[in-house]
């Protein structure tokens, strides 16, 4: 059971009895690696740590466990690796560089949590049946059967314990607070259910013009500085969800320090710290690739399980690029046959898996539960050819591009109209009638037609002048250029502007079309365009994005009552 | 501990060494190499029971492989470290170049370092002036910031270099560590040169490698020169500025190794890794939890063909956060600093600016700048082709603004330094070309405070 060969994340070892997936642990340092591929007498390992000063020799210690995460109550508000653990337990035990020198239990195993059972000796349960609860922070945290248990309750207490403390025993095996969970095999549910709402993001352009099914999955492919970081933090502060898991995924370690640091002092609308109902995996562009290629199975894993509790929760995983850029690299080192670009030929079937675990779902409690999937691509140069882009662009149902030249004019958040596309809008239809109002459609589509319109027009613009177009053409381009400065354009920053309500977003596009109709109208009539004195109303409706809900809905009535006199 | 020598030498490569039967190798570890070359040394790169493979630093040219005696030394590459490196130049293995002693005291550090725990982290959000109204204004520098100079060849870099870190003030206790990878040696001298002048070289370690000095040795040098910067940093408390020149000629470097070593290409011949291994230099940076110092990175890198889509700028913008992009079309103009603030953009500047840290308008004022300096840039394309004539007179206030902002706002000496308070003003005044109403993006309250218009 030695070490025969290193090649950076790739270990290959001799006499071993693990089978595929299997955890080993590599050498005196105890590297964790998983068994990737067995050949003859080959066990081919991945290794999740760096592998410098590993030696050919070393022992191999054998786990025969897969690759798993712990699940249960204390796992909100924390920031984990790649590998589930715990990087502040790490940080005070190691200072500021990580040497992974010790395993980091990923729960708090002092903490005492108080247990309410909510089944009682002798009743029979089943897989995934809530058997008692905890509070954790603003949730109720169910503790389930876990799987592979069902049978009669012979005990089950009630009081405070540790996640050590049996609570339960079911067939005479105990039951603890956590469980594990093997982290690529997808959690069983019963069944999957239609998505009928929005996951609400207050994010404009998202939510009026290119919404997400909740349980759907979106991509953000961008290039360098186009805005996918900052886009997706914003849905991880804003969006409608009970639960978020956040992984960052071979990209940089301030941006997680500044979500745990906004995440720390931002409050949702029951004065909770935001943290509070998030899970960080911080497998930065620095750490060992290959724990990259894990961090998006653990995220994913956790918030399966949170969704079982009966939760709405959306998964963030920013860089998708990055983590296919790890099987790359370990593809190549097993000089596997390089499919486009040197990616794996499972590139796309591995793309698809994790996409298919988004959905929402039946719970096997009988809840309802649902994980959104949002995931950032990185394309080369911004070119959407890419492998990894083109694979994803087949997997998801949103779809918001972002693009380097409205990010140049700080047009943010840079999601191209033109390219954007979102295939829940039939199915939201129904809910965005109910919830915003009944012209939503109308509307949506009178803007995306103005854009579109107002983007050949500019063409023509540009080659004889603006001074040369007919009034009506004017007037579309100034629409736009409202559509866009008041409406498309949002501040992450700007405290009023970050989140928009869907009755805001409503009533600014129903001033704008408001103006539109009456200055057309008066085009229309024969008034000429420079004529119209309208800044006024021009400034009122650029305003309104930094307005209050209430303050708003009297600015727009007072809009409609000046309009109507001019 | 008793060494062993190895000669069973299977192959020898441009940079590579195969040998069998290496005892109980470990992967990174550093060996000696000697031969009729004399000593080098090397690193194992695949550690194998079977045939190990060894990168060499150094020239091979001329090597006997039946010279070749290997000497494993047990570790990775590590070099000592103590305060008298400060105001020293180094080569691009820690040898003096010039004229003083080796540093042969203080603990021992792998120059590969350790990823920093992210929860370590600091967001970096305190202002650094950096006395260039166009970076202070529109690209703001923050301590801890990574913010790297994407130039081409024949642009002023290294002139900009020189003024950031002769005029940015981080603290009274800031260092320089400036590494150079390939540069010639005129560049080289005028960079020592302009510290030397400034008074700066002996608050600077240097690293230089020459193009004429081995190319192989560029993969060290960034590594030995962020490790001395942490020490100094996390270890003596000091706010080390990083320059590194020319990223460009490292990853060339990086490109002929992978091909040596027979990688499947990634984009454009570039290693697949190259993301991750530019990730390993870049990410040392940052301000760190209970650690006085810090470090702040600015490199530099020469785009091929001004090409910002090259997987050079491509991977260095993904790891980065921002970039300062030198314009030819202004240079050409005659304005220095030539820079594009449309393709630049500071990641950190919203951390690092504002009520408190630099004045409450800035924010708005360069939301403003920005978005009318593109509007500017579309209507002179427009008036190429159509005239002045055609032009509205709103588009014409445009015009008259972008041309101020370029000769005024942009443009500044060599060795002039602006204020903050200085730079934003100035920005004020030039934006007063144009209409207030046209400027969506200012608050009303700044325009009264601060508008330069003249007010009738
Ligand atoms: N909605 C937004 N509001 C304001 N600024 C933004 C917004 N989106 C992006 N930015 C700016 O763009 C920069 C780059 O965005 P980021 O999300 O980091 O890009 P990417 O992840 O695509 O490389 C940010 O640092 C910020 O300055
Ligand atoms: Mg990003």
């Amino acid at each position: 059971m030695a070490i025969k060969r290193i090649s950076g994340p790739l270990v290959v070892a001799e006499g071993l009895s693990s089978g595929i997936g299997e955890v080993v642990r590599l050498g005196k340092k105890r590297i964790i690696g998983e068994v990737i591929r067995i050949r003859g007498k080959e066990f081919f390992i991945e290794a999740y740590e760096d592998t410098s000063s590993l030696g050919v020799g070393e022992e191999v210690e054998e786990t025969h466990f897969p690759l798993s995460v712990v699940l249960g109550p204390g796992m909100l508000g924390k920031i984990y690796d790649g590998l589930q653990r715990a990087l502040d337990s790490m940080l005070s035990k190691e200072g500021i560089f990580i040497h992974g020198k010790e395993d980091y239990f990923p729960l708090d195993t002092n903490k005492k949590w108080d247990f309410y059972p909510l089944v009682k000796k002798g009743d029979k349960v089943r897989e995934g049946q809530i058997i008692g609860k905890v509070r954790e922070g603003n949730i109720d945290h169910f503790i389930l059967v876990p799987l592979g248990f069902h049978g009669e309750v012979n005990s089950i207490k009630e009081g405070s314990f540790t996640v050590k403390d049996p609570i339960c025993t079911i067939e005479n095996k105990e039951v603890f607070l956590y469980q594990r969970w093997p982290i690529r095999k997808p959690r069983p549910y019963l069944s999957k259910l239609d998505i009928k709402s929005p996951l609400v993001t207050g994010q404009r352009v998202i939510d009026f013009l290119f919404p997400i099914g909740e349980g759907g999955k979106a991509a953000i492919p961008g290039p360098f500085g186009s805005g996918k970081t900052v886009l997706q933090h914003q849905l991880a502060k804003w969006a409608s969800s009970d639960i978020v898991v956040y992984v960052g995924c071979g990209e940089r370690g301030n941006e997680m320090a500044d979500l745990l640091e906004s995440f720390s002092n931002l409050v949702d609308s029951n004065g909770n710290p935001l943290l509070q109902r998030t899970v960080l995996i911080a497998n930065t562009s620095n750490m060992p690739v290959a724990a990259r290629e894990a961090s998006i199975y653990v995220g994913i894993t956790i918030a399966e399980y949170f969704r079982d509790l009966g939760y709405k929760v959306s998964v963030m995983a920013d860089s998708t690029s990055r983590w296919a850029e790890a099987l790359r690299e370990i593809s190549g080192r097993l000089e596997e046959m390089p499919g486009e670009e040197g990616y794996p030929s499972y590139l796309g079937s591995r793309l698809a898996e994790f996409y298919e675990r988004a959905g929402k779902v039946k719970t096997l409690s009988g809840k309802e539960g649902s994980v959104t999937v949002i995931g950032a691509v990185s394309p080369p140069g911004g070119d959407l050819s890419d492998p990894v882009s083109q694979n994803t662009l087949r997997l998801v149902r949103c779809f918001w591009g972002l693009d380097a030249k409205l990010a140049y004019s700080r047009h943010y958040p840079a999601i191209n109209w033109g390219i954007s596309y979102s295939l829940y809008i039939d199915d939201l239809e129904e809910w965005f009638k109910k919830s915003v109002g009944n012209d939503y459609k109308f509307l949506r589509e009178w803007i995306l037609n103005t854009l579109n319109k107002s983007d050949e027009i500019q063409q023509i613009a540009n080659l004889v002048g603006f001074n040369a177009l007919p009034d009506q053409e004017k007037e579309t381009l100034k629409i736009a250029r409202l559509i866009k400065e008041g409406f498309l354009i949002q501040s992450a920053f700007d405290e009023n502007d970050a989140y928009s309500s869907l009755k805001k977003q409503y009533i600014i596009v129903k001033a704008i079309k408001l103006l539109y109709d009456k200055e057309m109208d008066k085009i229309l009539k024969g008034q000429k365009f420079d004529e119209i004195k309208d800044n006024d109303f021009v400034q009122t409706i650029l305003k309104m994005k930094i307005m209050k809900d209430d303050e708003i809905e009297k600015e727009f009535e007072k809009l409609s009552y000046d309009l109507q006199r001019i | 501990m008793i060494y062993k020598e190895y000669s069973n030498i299977t192959q020898v490569d441009s940079s590579l060494i195969f040998v069998e039967g290496l005892e109980a190798p470990k992967y990174n570890e550093v060996v000696k190499i000697f031969s009729n070359l004399g000593s080098l040394e090397g690193q194992i790169i695949d550690a194998s029971s079977n045939i190990s493979v060894i990168q060499v630093f150094g020239n091979m040219l001329g090597l006997d492989p039946k010279s070749v005696r290997i000497l494993p030394k047990g570790k990775p590459y590590s070099i000592k470290l103590n305060e008298e490196l400060i105001g020293r130049i180094f080569n691009g293995r820690f040898y003096p170049i010039d004229n003083g002693p080796s540093i042969i005291k203080g603990e021992e550090y792998d120059v590969n370092g350790y990823p920093i725990n992210p929860y370590a982290r600091e967001t970096p959000n305190s202002f650094v002036e950096t006395g260039i109204s166009v970076i202070d204004g529109l690209i703001t520098l923050a301590k801890g910031q990574k913010l790297p100079l994407f130039s081409g060849s024949g642009l002023p870099h290294n002139k900009i270099a020189v003024q950031i870190s002769s005029q940015a003030k981080v603290s009274d206790n800031t260092l320089i560590v400036f590494g150079a990878m390939g540069v010639n040696s005129d560049e080289a001298r005028f960079l020592i040169n302009e510290f030397r002048e400034r008074g700066l070289l002996r608050k600077t370690v240097s690293f230089i490698n020459l193009a004429s000095d081995p190319s192989i040795e560029r993969i060290l040098l960034p590594r030995i020169a962020l490790t001395t910067a942490e020490y100094l940093a996390y270890e003596k408390g000091y706010d080390v500025i990083v320059i590194l020149t020319d990223i460009t000629n490292y990853c060339e470097t990086l490109r002929e190794i992978s091909s040596a070593k027979k990688e499947i290409p990634g984009r454009r011949g570039y290693p697949g890794y190259m993301y991750t291994d530019l990730a390993s230099i870049f990410e040392r940076s940052g301000v760190l939890k209970g650690k006085k110092g810090s470090i702040t990175q600015i490199p530099i890198l020469t785009m091929p063909q001004d090409d910002i889509t090259h997987p050079i700028p491509d991977l260095t913008g993904y790891v980065t956060e921002g970039q300062i992009t030198l314009s030819r079309r202004l240079h050409k103009l005659g304005i220095y600093p030539p820079i594009d603030i449309l393709s630049s953009i500071s990641r950190m500047m919203n951390n690092a600016i504002g009520k408190g840290k630099t004045r409450e308008d800035h924010s708005s004022l360069s939301s403003q700048l920005f978005a009318s300096y593109s509007e500017y840039i579309e209507v002179s394309r427009l008036m190429e082709l159509v005239g002045e004539g055609a032009l509205s007179e709103d588009d014409l206030s445009l015009i008259r603004f972008g041309r101020k902002f370029e000769k005024e706002f942009i443009n500044q000496g060599f060795n002039e330094r602006r204020g903050i308070e200085n730079t934003l003003n100035k920005g004020w005044e030039v934006l007063s070309e144009i209409k207030p109403e046209r400027l969506t993006r200012l608050k009303q309250e700044f325009i009264n405070k601060y508008g330069k218009w003249n007010k009738e």
